[in-house]
Formats: C-alpha cells, sequence, structure tokens
C-alpha cells in the first residue's frame, strides 16, 4: 500500500507519521509538497498534525487553498481514502470534506496529554481492525479541538453513525471529566458520509511504538491497510471476473 | 562633545565613550553610537562577568565547540553531536509575559539551529512571585501560553523544566529557556563571514521598529516607568521561524553557505560585526536593501531593530541563486545586502551615504570588563541563625501542606499546555526527575539516549552562593542519575540584580567560584550560557538564581528509570545520609516564615559516590525506581514516589535515625536518592553501596492504600496515597484559581 503524508508550510508531525507509516507500519510513504499538482498515485492520503500556516486566520483555515487540496479533494470524491490527523482534521472540516466545526478547548488552554477514546463504530475503513467500544490510550496536543455542529447536523452524524471516536474514561464510560476540550458529544472524530474521510483530534501516530507509552494507535493505520488490501483484492477478482 | 542625556540613553558610560572615540579615531555618528552602545551592554558584552567566568572548565574530550559560539558543542559517539544553550528573557517577560516569553524560545531555537542543528527539546525554568497576588498570577499564565505558544507551532517538544515561587521574583520574574538540538559531528556551521568577495544575504522576516534597544535594556535596573518600555519588546512568529529552520537546514544540507548567524540582541549589528570579526574581515552592507516592515525607517531603526524570526548568511556568489532558490520555496526572503570584503571594517551605507565605518575588533572584542567591586552582604532579618523551634507533632499535615504548595504541587497545569511529545523522542514525559529522549539515527531509534534537567534553588544561593551553586550542579546531575543518565556537559543561565552594587557582585563571584569547583569534581565542562544582571526592580533585586542545565546520556534507554512506585513488595532504600539540614527549605518557609541561616551542606565527593551507586544500579537493571530527594525532603519524596506509581501503591518505611522529626521529614540533606528494588536484587544493591562506602539503609516496603513513615517504631506520618494525590495534583491549579 502506497501512504502519502502532505506537508504544509508550518506542518510539523509530518515527518513523525511518515516514520510510523514507513518503518512501523512498513508501508511505501511519499512526502507530498502542498505547492504540488500530484498525488503521485498513493492509496491513502494523510493531512498531519501541526500548524499549517501558522493556524493564522482560523486552524486549518489557510491550508485548503494549496494547490495540492484541489487533488485530495478529486482524491476523496472518487472514494480515495483520507485520514486528517488534529490539524489535518481541522483542514479538513475547512474543505467541507467532512462535517462541524472546530472551537477553543473549553478551557481556553493548549491541552497535551494521554485521553481514552472509545471506538464508537467499527465497521468503517478506518477502524475495522478495532472493536466496537474499544478504548485507546492516544496523546491529544491542540488548541482547538472542541468539536461543534449544528443540531441537524449532529443528528445526521448520530443518524448515519459517522461518530467513530469519543473521549471516555480508562473503562470506557463517556464522562464530563474525560472529555476534556469540550467537544459536543465528546466526539473525537468523525467520518464523512462516504465513509472514505476521516478525521480525528488524537495523534495515533503518537501512540505507535510501545517505547512511547502505547501502541494503540496502530489499530488505525492497521484498518487503513486492511482496507487498501481487501480493496485491491476486490478489484483484482472484478478483473478476474470480467476476463 | 556629546551631553550627558544623550549618553544616559545609550547607557554608556563617559570613560566607555571616550575609549569608543579612541578606538575608531572619530566622534561616532548616530548609527555608530548606537552600535556601540547595544555591543558594549552588559547583555552583549559581559563587561561585568567576563573576568569571573573565565573559572569555569570549558574542555573536555567530547567538547566540539565550548563558549563563544551561539551553543556549545559536544560529540555524543555515533556520529552525532548535541548542540545545546540555556538564554534568559527575563526583563520582556516581565513587561509583556507573551510575547517576552515566546521571543525568548524564538531566540533560543535559532541560536541552536544557526549551527545546524535541528532543536530536539526546550525545557524552562521558571520563577514567579507568590501566586495569591493576581499580578503574578497573571504573569505566570501568561509566560506559560507565550513558551506554548511559540514552541507548540514550531514543533519541538517542551519536555521539562522547573518553576519556583518567591516574593523577590514578583517583580522581576525569571524566563530561561534551554533548547538542545542534534546535528551531524561533522556539519556543524559557524557565525564566520569568511572568503572576501562572498556574498552576504539577509534571510527570513522583514525588519521592523519591534526591539530597539532589547539588549540596552536589560541591562539596567526597572524603575517604575516600565511600562514605557513595552514597545521594546518584541513579537514572536513562529511559522515564520519554522519555515527559516527548514530553509536553513536545507540550503546547509546542500552545502551551500559558508556562514550563518542569527539576529538576535542587537539585531543586524551583532550579526554583521560578530561574523566579520570571527573571520577576520570586513563586511559592507547596503541597508537599503534590508527587507523592511515599516515606512521610513532611519540607519540606526534599521541596524538597533530586533525584530525575530531572521538569520544573516554568507555564501559564495555562485550558490546565490540555489540558497534563495530554497528560500523562495518556503516563501521567504533572501536579498543579498552586501559583500564580505578585507580590511576588518564595518561599512553601512544608507541612501548613497555612508553611515556606519568601524573596525569590527573595536565593537566585539574591545568592550570593556570590569573587575567590580565586591563585598559580602551583612546577615540581616531571616538569614538569622535559627531560634529554637518547636518540632511539630503533626507530621501528616505538615506533608500535605507541603504538598499543595505550588513550589512543590504537580506542575501538570504547566506542562500540559506545551505539545511535550512531537518528534516522537519523549521517552520520560514532564514532571519525572529528568526528560529522557531517544535518539533517531535518520529513521532508526538508536540504543542510546539523552537525559536533560535544568535546577536551581535561589534561596540556597542568596544564604551561601558558593555551597548554593554547588548544590544546584549537584542536584542537576543526580536528577540525571536518577533516570540513568551520565553527565556529559552543562550550560548555565546566571541571573542576578545589579552588579555595580558590590553585595550583588560578591554573589556573583561565589556562585561562579563553586559552579567551577562542582564542575570539576564531577570532570564535566561549561560549553556556554548566559548572564542576566539587573534583575532589580524599584531596589528589590532577584535571590541569585543560577540556573544549571545539564546533559547526559542514557547509554541503553531500556533501562529508563522513574520515579514512580512500580508494585507493592519492593523494598525501599534511601541512598545516602540525613542530617539536621532545615536552613533554606521549603518546610521552614512555609511552616515557620523563616529561610534560615545556611543552606544545606554538600560534599561533592560523597555526592558523586551516591550517584555512582544510582547510575550502576540502574545500568544493571536493578532498580524499580529512583527519585532524587530535593525541596520538601523525605517525606515529599516518598508522596511522590506514590503519586507517580502507575497503580496506586504506598508504602510503610521505619527510619532509624534519632534526628529532630521535621529535620529528618522535611530537612533537605543533599546526595540522598530513594530507590526500590525486587527483593532478587537487594543483596547486590546493598553490596555495591558497601563496596562504594555509600550509605544504603533498607527503609521499608512498598505497597497499601497509605504513605506511612514511622520514626523508631512511632508513627509519623500516615497519609492515604489517593487524598497526597489528590493534594498534589490540585495545589498549582488551585493557587492559580483555575480548574484543574
Amino acid at each position: 500500500m502506497k501512504f502519502g503524508v502532505v506537508q504544509f508550510p508550518g506542518s510539523n508531525c509530518d515527518w513523525d507519521t511518515f516514520n510510523v507509516l514507513q518503518n512501523v507500519m512498513k508501508q511505501e510513504t511519499v512526502m507530498l509538497w502542498h505547492k504540488d499538482h500530484d498525488l503521485e498515485g498513493v492509496d491513502c492520503v494523510v493531512l498531519p498534525g501541526g500548524f499549517s500556516y501558522g493556524d493564522y486566520l482560523r486552524s486549518g483555515a489557510i491550508a485548503r487553498f494549496s494547490p495540492l487540496m484541489r487533488e485530495v479533494k478529486g482524491f476523496a470524491r472518487r472514494g480515495g481514502l483520507v485520514l486528517g490527523i488534529c490539524n489535518g482534521f481541522q483542514v479538513l472540516l475547512e474543505m467541507g470534506l467532512l462535517p462541524g466545526a472546530m472551537l477553543r478547548n473549553k478551557d481556553l488552554k493548549f491541552l497535551c496529554q494521554h485521553v481514552h477514546i472509545r471506538i464508537e463504530n467499527a465497521g468503517t475503513a478506518f477502524t475495522r481492525a478495532g472493536r466496537m467500544g474499544q478504548v485507546l490510550r492516544v496523546p491529544i496536543a491542540h488548541f482547538d479541538g472542541n468539536y461543534y455542529a449544528p443540531p441537524r447536523t449532529r443528528d445526521a452524524l448520530a443518524r448515519r453513525r459517522q461518530v467513530v471516536f469519543r473521549y471516555c474514561d480508562a473503562n470506557g464510560a463517556v464522562t464530563d471529566e474525560a472529555n476534556v476540550n469540550g467537544s459536543l458529544d465528546a466526539i473525537a472524530g468523525v467520518v464523512n458520509e462516504a465513509g472514505n474521510v476521516m478525521g480525528l483530534m488524537p495523534h495515533p501516530e503518537r501512540a505507535s511504538e510501545a517505547a512511547l507509552g502505547s501502541t494503540n494507535g496502530r489499530v488505525i493505520f492497521a484498518s487503513l491497510i486492511q482496507t487498501l488490501s481487501r480493496r485491491k483484492a476486490g478489484a483484482g477478482r472484478k478483473t478476474k471476473g470480467r476476463r | 562633545m556629546i551631553d550627558d542625556r544623550t549618553l544616559a540613553q545609550h547607557n554608556l558610560t563617559r570613560e566607555e565613550y571616550d575609549l569608543v572615540v579612541r578606538l575608531i579615531d572619530k566622534e561616532p555618528g548616530p548609527t555608530e553610537l548606537g552600535i556601540f552602545s547595544v555591543m558594549w551592554s552588559e547583555h552583549c558584552g559581559y563587561k561585568s562577568s567576563r573576568v569571573h567566568l573565565k573559572q569555569l572548565p570549558t574542555a573536555g574530550p567530547r567538547v566540539i565547540q565550548g563558549p563563544g559560539e551561539n551553543a556549545g558543542v559536544l560529540d555524543i559517539g555515533d556520529g552525532w553531536a548535541v548542540v545545546f544553550k540555556i538564554e534568559s528573557h527575563n526583563h520582556p517577560s516581565f513587561l509583556e509575559p507573551y510575547q517576552g516569553a515566546a521571543t525568548g524560545v524564538g531566540g533560543i531555537l535559532r541560536d541552536i539551529f544557526t549551527m545546524g542543528a535541528r532543536p530536539i527539546a526546550v525545557m524552562d525554568s521558571l520563577r514567579f512571585g507568590p501566586l495569591d497576588n493576581p499580578r503574578n498570577r497573571s504573569i505566570m499564565e501568561g509566560v506559560v501560553s507565550g513558551i506554548a505558544g511559540y514552541g507548540n507551532a514550531f514543533g519541538v517538544p517542551t519536555v521539562g523544566g522547573e518553576v519556583f515561587f518567591h516574593e523577590c521574583y514578583a517583580l522581576n520574574p525569571l524566563v530561561n529557556v534551554f533548547c538542545l538540538g542534534l546535528a551531524r559531528k561533522d556539519r556543524i556551521f559557524y557565525a564566520k563571514a569568511e572568503g572576501v568577495g562572498n556574498k552576504v544575504l539577509y534571510v527570513g522576516a522583514k525588519t521592523g521598529r519591534d526591539g530597539i534597544h532589547g539588549a540596552t535594556m536589560a541591562s539596567a535596573e526597572f524603575g517604575t516607568e516600565t511600562e514605557q518600555k513595552r514597545p521594546n519588546v518584541q513579537v514572536g512568529d513562529p511559522f515564520t521561524e519554522k519555515l527559516l529552520l527548514e530553509a536553513c537546514l536545507e540550503v546547509m544540507e546542500k552545502g551551500l553557505i559558508v556562514g550563518i548567524q542569527d539576529m538576535g540582541a542587537a539585531g543586524l549589528t551583532c550579526s554583521t560585526t560578530e561574523m566579520a570579526a570571527k573571520a577576520g574581515t570586513g563586511l559592507a552592507v547596503d541597508l537599503d536593501r534590508v527587507p523592511q516592515r515599516e515606512a521610513d525607517m532611519t540607519p540606526y531603526e534599521i541596524m538597533l531593530s530586533e525584530s525575530q524570526e531572521r538569520m544573516l548568511l554568507v555564501a559564495a556568489p555562485r550558490n546565490v541563486a540555489a540558497v534563495q532558490a530554497v528560500f523562495a520555496k518556503w516563501d521567504l526572503d533572501a536579498p543579498v545586502i552586501g559583500e564580505v570584503v578585507p580590511g576588518g571594517r564595518l561599512t553601512a551605507t544608507f541612501q548613497g551615504e555612508t553611515v556606519v565605518d568601524v573596525p569590527v575588533r573595536a565593537v566585539v572584542d574591545l568592550c570593556p570588563a570590569y573587575r567590580r567591586p565586591s563585598r559580602p552582604p551583612i546577615k540581616t532579618g531571616k538569614t538569622r541563625p535559627l531560634p529554637d523551634l518547636p518540632v511539630p507533632a503533626d507530621g501528616t499535615d505538615i506533608l500535605r501542606r507541603l504538598l499543595a504548595s505550588p513550589a512543590i504541587a504537580d506542575k501538570e497545569w504547566v506542562f500540559r499546555q506545551y505539545d511535550h511529545m512531537v518528534q516522537l523522542n519523549t521517552v520520560v514525559l514532564p514532571g519525572a526527575d529528568a526528560a529522557v529522549l531517544r535518539l533517531k539515527d535518520g529513521r532508526r531509534p538508536l540504543k542510546k539516549g539523552l537525559a536533560l534537567t535544568l535546577d536551581g534553588n535561589g534561596g540556597y544561593v542568596r544564604l551561601d552562593p558558593r555551597t548554593g551553586a554547588k548544590i544546584a550542579l549537584a542536584e542537576a546531575c543526580r536528577n540525571l542519575a536518577c533516570v540513568g543518565g551520565r553527565p556529559i556537559g552543562v550550560t548555565n543561565c546566571l541571573n542576578f540584580g545589579n552588579p555595580e552594587k558590590p553585595e550583588v557582585m560578591w554573589q556573583f563571584e561565589e556562585t561562579v567560584a563553586g559552579l567551577a569547583e562542582a564542575c570539576r569534581a564531577f570532570g564535566i565542562p561549561v560549553t556556554g550560557g548566559n548572564v542576566s544582571f539587573y534583575n532589580e526592580t524599584e531596589g528589590q533585586a532577584v535571590y541569585p538564581t543560577p540556573v544549571i542545565g545539564v546533559v547526559g546520556v542514557v547509554e541503553d534507554i531500556r533501562r529508563t528509570v522513574g520515579p514512580g512506585f512500580k508494585a507493592p513488595g519492593d523494598t525501599v532504600i534511601l541512598l545516602g545520609e540525613t542530617k539536621d539540614d532545615r536552613g533554606g527549605t521549603e518546610y521552614l518557609r512555609l511552616v515557620h516564615g523563616l529561610e534560615g541561616d545556611a543552606p544545606p551542606a554538600i560534599d561533592l565527593e560523597a555526592e558523586k559516590l551516591v550517584q555512582e551507586v544510582c547510575l550502576e544500579a540502574a545500568e544493571r537493571g536493578w532498580l524499580r525506581s529512583a527519585h532524587d530527594l530535593s525541596e520538601g525532603g523525605l517525606a515529599v519524596a516518598l508522596a511522590e514516589c506514590a503519586c507517580h506509581a502507575a497503580r496506586r501503591t504506598g508504602c510503610v518505611v521505619d527510619l532509624a535515625d534519632g534526628l529532630r522529626t521535621d529535620a529528618l521529614l522535611f530537612g533537605e540533606s543533599q546526595s540522598r536518592i530513594v530507590v526500590t528494588t525486587t527483593k532478587a536484587r537487594l543483596r547486590a544493591l546493598l553490596a555495591l553501596a558497601r563496596r562504594k562506602g555509600v550509605r544504603a539503609s533498607a527503609i521499608g516496603r512498598t505497597g497499601g492504600r497509605d504513605i506511612v513513615i514511622r520514626q523508631q517504631g512511632r508513627e509519623v506520618v500516615r497519609l492515604a496515597v489517593v487524598e497526597a494525590l489528590r493534594i498534589w495534583k490540585a495545589g498549582l491549579p488551585n493557587a492559580l484559581r483555575t480548574k484543574p
């Protein structure tokens, strides 16, 4: 499987994500430069964390105008897998590829800490290697992670099971205390209606190596690899069938 | 003849001005006067400190670059070098806490990457006035969010540091920022303008009027008119800095430049003169070509601006286009503003007129150095000998109070605002004795890691500067020993009052002497640092506060040890001896409102042996946990071990000493570490200590829900771990009147 990590000016988890995909998950991985127009034939695009364009104006607001993002939009429309982590999630919201918006954390402070998140839908392309209700210990590091959506969107998200992760305590209970940034319904990650674009605030790449305290984040990358190999196998069968 | 007012504005004495005239053989023009004013300021010229700093040992087998460059460089093996330094940003942080602290981070980051190293860690040593005063709370909130705002966006993890509180820091908060970067040992870059005919490029942000005379401001006491100095504080832009980092490292990687210097204090003035002085060349620059953010800037303003995120590069003419292409890729300006010339002079033209023409050596190397008069202070008020204090009956309640006090309480409120994980190297998260980072050779993690810590205790140093300085270094090394790191080098930030006062000068001399002695004892070099004088507002000076940064190597990162108890049933061992050391302790301050007469004593040879036992045991994998005894003494250390335990684990210990109970529980005798080990390793550990001549007392066991301390069988402390944890975690948020 070939992964592409998009580098915006101000991205700072780009190499972390690259290293985990290439050296921990052992996948072919390339860096994609924001000024380019070519996705280099990747199977999955990852928008990494950081402060694209300094997060000036609003987090993720300017990155969506990068030339490469036009390609990413088309790729997503064609069903390509797109994962946005932290700032990448914010960019996906600004692009309109995912519903909702981010507000400042409820205590108006940047928060960097391990949190627990619960898999709310294990049937997505991003979570199929996990179990429904499984609790993952993964770090967050953000100022604007307080997810918000208007009532109609909120209902639609619930109806279509687009909420993929919620903040919870170590035992999986969703509590006010565990919802550290104050997100609506403790939402930590959502998927689009078509199921091929997901954004989440926690950093799975920071929880992929035992030396750093948790490997729970690998579930997301492993799910993507499973999804892609199924797609490839499916495509292979189809080709065979047609013959 | 120059008038006194102009001289005062430029912070130069009449004698210094006359020396300038002799050196440059003319009356300086306005821009030239500005240049001497900043370069001969205490901040840039180290006028009062230079003669004393010479005592510090700076040589060693690992030293690639000692003091005198942007940062020190040490060889850590495997072809890699660490580049590190600490800097103060005290004065700006008092005037404008957020931007002052943010630009402090920005400045030290540039010091590191200007040498070709990618910054991989930041630590901060912070000191504020007591938090019951809303102004102090607001300064602290501003400083912490400023550090976070800059470091987080730049993408460097802030992995550790310290925070203390005392009335003396109310009008003089201390903000010392440490940064460490990693570079290939054979790819270090220096601030040299070599090669006549080479081009001088200006890269990064445009020049504005911000920060003019920042260095001069930091070289004088503050009065009541400090509000007016706010415009002297610069404004940080971490986004531009991040672009600057990537672009600079890329031109270095491609071998396109011959020299580079960041524009920090004294901006273009400092970078041009220093680069030329180091190479023995001259520079000719055209100030009209300097990118400007504001209209109608004068040459004086352009030369003295301290606008952030700027660098000066020197490149061969054939590489100029390639350098500019890299900067264009990162959307940054990179105009050529001048050329390296022979003759050792800096000339600058502005609108066709020569406005600067001075020998660079006069500016950089001939700044006068003073051996200022010094005199020990008369012991007054709070430094009187300890009166006969009653031994408090209830140790548990005092332990509660200490755990809740902001100096000792958990600092999570601070460090969770910092991204301490980015770059994926942070093996030991903030809050432990020292930060531990793994190293990656390209993409592959190495077996070896780094341990880093900052340490200082102004209270001790005030009581006895020489001893206090020794303790600061010893404790920093002890912090490293607790995580399994062997010290390899030192950087220091010396924060003092007005050096023109003999008492302050005496404190400084004694501190440097103590530090030099301790560095020699540990056999580690000082590779650089910073002196910050004039931390004095309305006549009130800070306690003399040396902040010591020590970098160590962890040979096997998997053997790293943490402070938290691991499991019930382990043996608790106290390494080192407990004496009646109550002077300068948190206990004395908090419970009795006294500072004492003398800090704890320190024997550097005994200290080294204790650390050696801890290190050897850690490296052999014998330790389950290790924690340094410092502020709050043994009782606080044991409570912290319990609070750090992953699963709430208490302990029961029984101390055989017949000492006063308060000294036993809360005294701060040095050279002590509390470690835990399994039954299987106990005998070997005790034998190791015996061989080294270190007292090792098996004082009890981990386990249970309480922290229980007995003295000769009599219970003197019993505190539930859940309660200790709650108090310790709530201490700082409560003091700041915010939610935890």
